[in-house]
């Protein structure tokens, strides 16, 4: 059975459509890429998975059961965790308790809490910076700690939106081992990246979605090769040749 | 479990200890009742301000209508002791319990307001109490109410001329307030409210239910400043919506928290130690010519240490706001 | 009540809730440029009006001429306390929102405190001006002629406000204000825009303190009345839109008028409140407001 499944989601923002009649299904431990170029809805369909906005018409399911229009707080509370495209750290707190507030979603006790957020931070090789503020971290490293405070909560699936867009290739390679070793936890992911080059290495399959719709699913070895997916991140001109 | 968070709060459970007995012990050597009066209100706004830090401070929801729940408590336990003839011992838990219900009524429809709509809404909520308990015959309307005095009693908490009585009230209530924020420092309220505070999208990813951490921070907070607002009342002895419900008390009760450190466990101490005493003996020095040089000297002050200590006088004792580097 | 009585009233209320939105716009302008409220703007407008009051009770110049003037200093007054001490709080790493509140709230505790120190505690009013005294009866409804003036200016400030933002002046503010960070790539310097900001605003409140006291008392206290009424108008219309403080300036200068006839004068404000709160139910970011 599928962990996730995506049905017919449509979406739109003041008369401008977002995502139109998505559906695919997310199996258990897999990596999944959503790709796509800028604007073509890879975010809006994330805040829809995390509960953060509710779809106009379709239904997500998490383990057989409806999800969205939950809103976010009950998503976290089914095992649904995410990190940001533009990195949203706890900056007046330092980065344990950052880690912490994840934890604090499993557990009403400060000492549970404390003992998990360490072996996360430890995890994700933060343990060393656990003791700084947020705010004084490079941004490869808040990457991290929102993958930390994101494992923090136990989730069964994890959304990373553009985690590794920006990064040098040294850090992209370790974020990359990241990703596979939280995947080795057992934990589904999903990554949104608009690079294809980054993301396809790592992903067992990918959803390209194109103007909030679904062009095409598949392995990476397909994807690259897919005529329509050449066409709509580098044009016609390409597609031909 | 051994690190820097649990070694700081032994830490600071010690020194408070510590400040707990030399301020029982040294006020009694002390025979000058202006100085106990400002020892005695410094007390006071010490725990108003650290009651306002639990939801201005941890949380980051800037109330300035702080004064409703104060002025109310003031009233709940003095027209319980006039008109029921409950003595303010008790009176002054239902002005607690009044406060925190008062936060939580108005939480209800401002904590849909956020940045300074949010301020400005509990400006107006606390000039909307003011103007209704002025315009209010029951409650004494601007005439106030006087408290009858009574024979000197723990139970009615009076004791007559006798300051330092009054002292160690005021200082076991700044001690309880600084009790409930050290406990809530271990709580996974302290790290909700101040995940609210930094980014509300984030703190809701992580399940925090954003709503019901603002009202409980604004529950807390209006209790005990109720319960302030209560002893207040039975220190001076008389009210009047001047006197505990202005708007400038609103600023007052929050002031010695930002000045000395706000979010901070020592900061709303800190920050009524000096604001306190600077206030009172400017105008009780300066204020009497009635030519405004006390509050230029308040003014100044609020400005300089504002700009010049951003996080707090607090932030000048630690050179790192948490712990080592 | 009389059809006569409601047209009086509602005239009173209109020739208020312009100057209340003309405050309101100061506030609204530079809170909309970057992100402050400013808690000492009623102490601009006690400035202003204690300005008007020594020039005339030095030299008997009449406040309406004395309008170019007092707006200049106020410019000047507002840029300088920008410069002096907005920017630095603008640079916190951490609670900005709040130290920036209570670094103006300190300021306005100086002004009021200087203000009496130099004037003393007691109501000044500058009287005798070209204005006091008269009214335009208008069809039974008299418009006094001070308040008219005042009026009249406040709208003419607010096309003049207008009128700015189609300059290369007003296209730079615009700019500052949708991305603060982005407009020093296009060279921009954002640290004069933010001082012009504060300029303008506390030109604005200058120009209604001005009009304001050719028919109102002058002490340290006045501003402090007109400031909240300002910050719920700017609440109501929506912080950073000028649209939103001129139809809430006017629609609590009538709810005022109204509720005073109705109730009575000492709930005024009440009425005011009331209608605030009602309406930011529904739009939490006021009437016209994005941000």
């Amino acid at each position: 059975m599928a962990l996730l499944e995506i049905r017919g989601v449509s979406k739109s923002f003041g008369g401008v459509a977002a995502n139109v009649d998505i559906s695919f299904v997310v199996e258990p431990g897999e990596i999944l890429g959503l790709i796509g170029p800028n604007g073509a809805g890879k975010t809006s369909l994330f805040n829809a998975i995390a509960g953060e906005v509710t779809p106009d018409a379709g239904e997500i399911l998490l383990d057989g059961a409806r999800v969205s229009g939950l809103g976010p707080v009950a998503c976290a509370g089914r095992g649904i965790a995410r990190t940001f495209q533009v990195v949203r750290s706890f900056d007046s707190m330092t980065v344990l308790e950052n880690v912490m507030v994840g934890a604090f979603s499993r557990t009403a006790s400060a000492g549970a809490a404390m003992k998990a957020a360490e072996e996360t931070l430890e995890f994700c090789g933060l343990a060393p910076r656990a003791a700084r503020l947020a705010w004084e971290l490079s941004p490869p490293e808040k990457r991290r700690l929102e993958v930390a405070r994101a494992l923090a909560t136990q989730p069964r699936l994890l959304l990373l939106d553009e985690m590794l867009t920006g990064l040098t290739p040294t850090e992209a390679q370790e974020g990359v081992q990241l990703v596979r070793a939280v995947r080795d936890r057992g934990i589904t992911v999903i990554m949104v990246e608009h690079v294809m080059e980054i993301v396809l290495p790592l992903v067992s399959r990918a959803v390209v979605l194109n103007l909030g719709r679904v062009l095409t699913i598949g392995v990476p070895g397909e994807i690259v090769k897919n005529p329509d997916v050449i066409r709509a991140y580098l044009g016609d001109r390409y597609a031909a040749a | 479990m051994d690190n820097f968070i649990t070694r700081r709060r032994r830490h600071e459970l010690l020194v408070a200890a510590g400040l707990l007995v030399f301020a029982i012990v040294a006020p009694m050597f002390i025979k000058d009742v202006t100085t106990l009066n400002v020892i005695i209100l410094s007390l006071l706004f010490a725990g108003l301000a650290q009651a306002w830090n639990i939801l201005g401070g941890y949380c980051g929801q800037i109330s300035l209508g702080h004064a409703l729940y104060f002025g109310m408590g003031s009233y709940v336990s003095t027209l319980l002791y006039v008109h029921a003839a409950v003595p303010p011992s008790l009176g002054m838990f239902a002005a607690a319990a009044v406060g925190g219900l008062a936060a939580l009524l108005v939480g209800w429809p401002c904590f849909r307001l956020s940045g300074h709509y949010y301020a400005i809404a509990t400006v107006v909520v606390g000039e909307i109490g003011y103007l209704l308990f002025l315009n209010w015959d029951y409650v004494g309307g601007a005439t106030g109410v006087y408290i009858p005095i009574a024979r000197p009693s723990l139970l009615n908490l009076q004791f007559g001329k006798d300051k330092l009585p009054y002292l160690h009230l005021v200082l076991a209530f700044c001690a309880a307030t600084w009790l409930a924020a050290w406990v809530i420092e271990g709580s996974r309220w302290f790290y909700a409210w101040r995940a609210v505070k930094d980014d509300v999208v984030a703190a809701r990813s992580l399940g925090v239910n954003i709503f019901s951490s603002k009202m409980a921070a604004a529950a807390i907070s209006g209790a005990f400043t109720g319960l302030g607002g209560a002893i207040y009342g039975l220190y001076v002895g008389y009210i009047d919506p001047d006197s505990v419900m202005a708007g400038h008390f609103s600023i007052l009760i929050a002031l010695p928290a930002v000045l000395g450190g706000v979010g901070t466990l020592w900061g709303p101490i800190l920050g009524a130690a000096l604001l306190i005493p600077m206030k009172e003996l400017s105008s009780s020095y300066l204020g009497g010519s009635g030519r405004g040089v006390d509050l230029m000297l308040y003014g100044a002050m609020i400005v300089i240490v504002a700009l010049a200590q951003p996080q707090g006088v607090v932030s000048l004792f630690r050179r790192r706001a948490h712990g080592p580097a | 009540m009389t059809l006569e009585t409601i047209l009086q009233v509602a005239a009173g209320g209109l020739l208020m809730g312009l100057i209340y939105a003309l405050v309101a716009a100061g506030l609204s302008l530079i809170f909309g440029l970057m992100d402050v409220v400013n808690f000492a703007h009623g102490e601009l407008m006690m400035l202003a009006m204690y300005a008007v009051f020594v020039i005339w009770d030095a030299s008997g110049l009449d406040p309406m001429l004395q309008l170019p003037l007092v707006a200049a200093l106020l410019f000047g007054t507002g840029m300088v306390i920008y410069r002096g001490m907005i920017a630095r709080a603008l640079s916190v790493q951490f609670n900005r929102g709040m130290v920036q509140i209570f670094v103006t709230f300190g300021l306005a505790i100086f002004i009021r405190g200087a203000a009496q120190f130099v004037w003393g505690g007691e109501f000044r009013a500058v009287n005798n001006t070209l204005l006091s005294g008269r009214s335009w009866n208008l069809g039974g409804v008299y418009l006094p002629l001070p308040q008219l003036a005042a009026s009249v200016v406040c709208l003419a400030a607010f096309a003049g406000l207008l009128l700015i933002s189609r300059t290369e002046f007003g296209k730079a503010l615009e700019a500052t204000r949708e991305d603060r960070d982005a407009v020093a790539l296009i060279g921009i310097d954002r640290d004069r825009i933010f001082a012009m900001g504060w300029g303008l605003g506390a030109g604005a409140v200058g120009i209604a303190g001005v009009m304001l006291a050719g028919f109102y008392y002058v002490g340290p206290n006045v501003g402090a009345s007109f400031a909240l009424i300002a910050y719920v108008t700017v609440a109501l219309g929506g912080f950073g839109s000028m649209l939103g403080a001129l139809v809430a300036g006017l629609l609590i200068g009538e709810v005022e008028a109204f509720t005073a006839v109705i109730l009575e004068p000492s709930l005024k404000q009440i009425g005011v409140f009331a209608v605030y709160l009602a309406v930011l139910m529904f739009r939490p970011r006021g009437l016209f407001g994005k941000l």
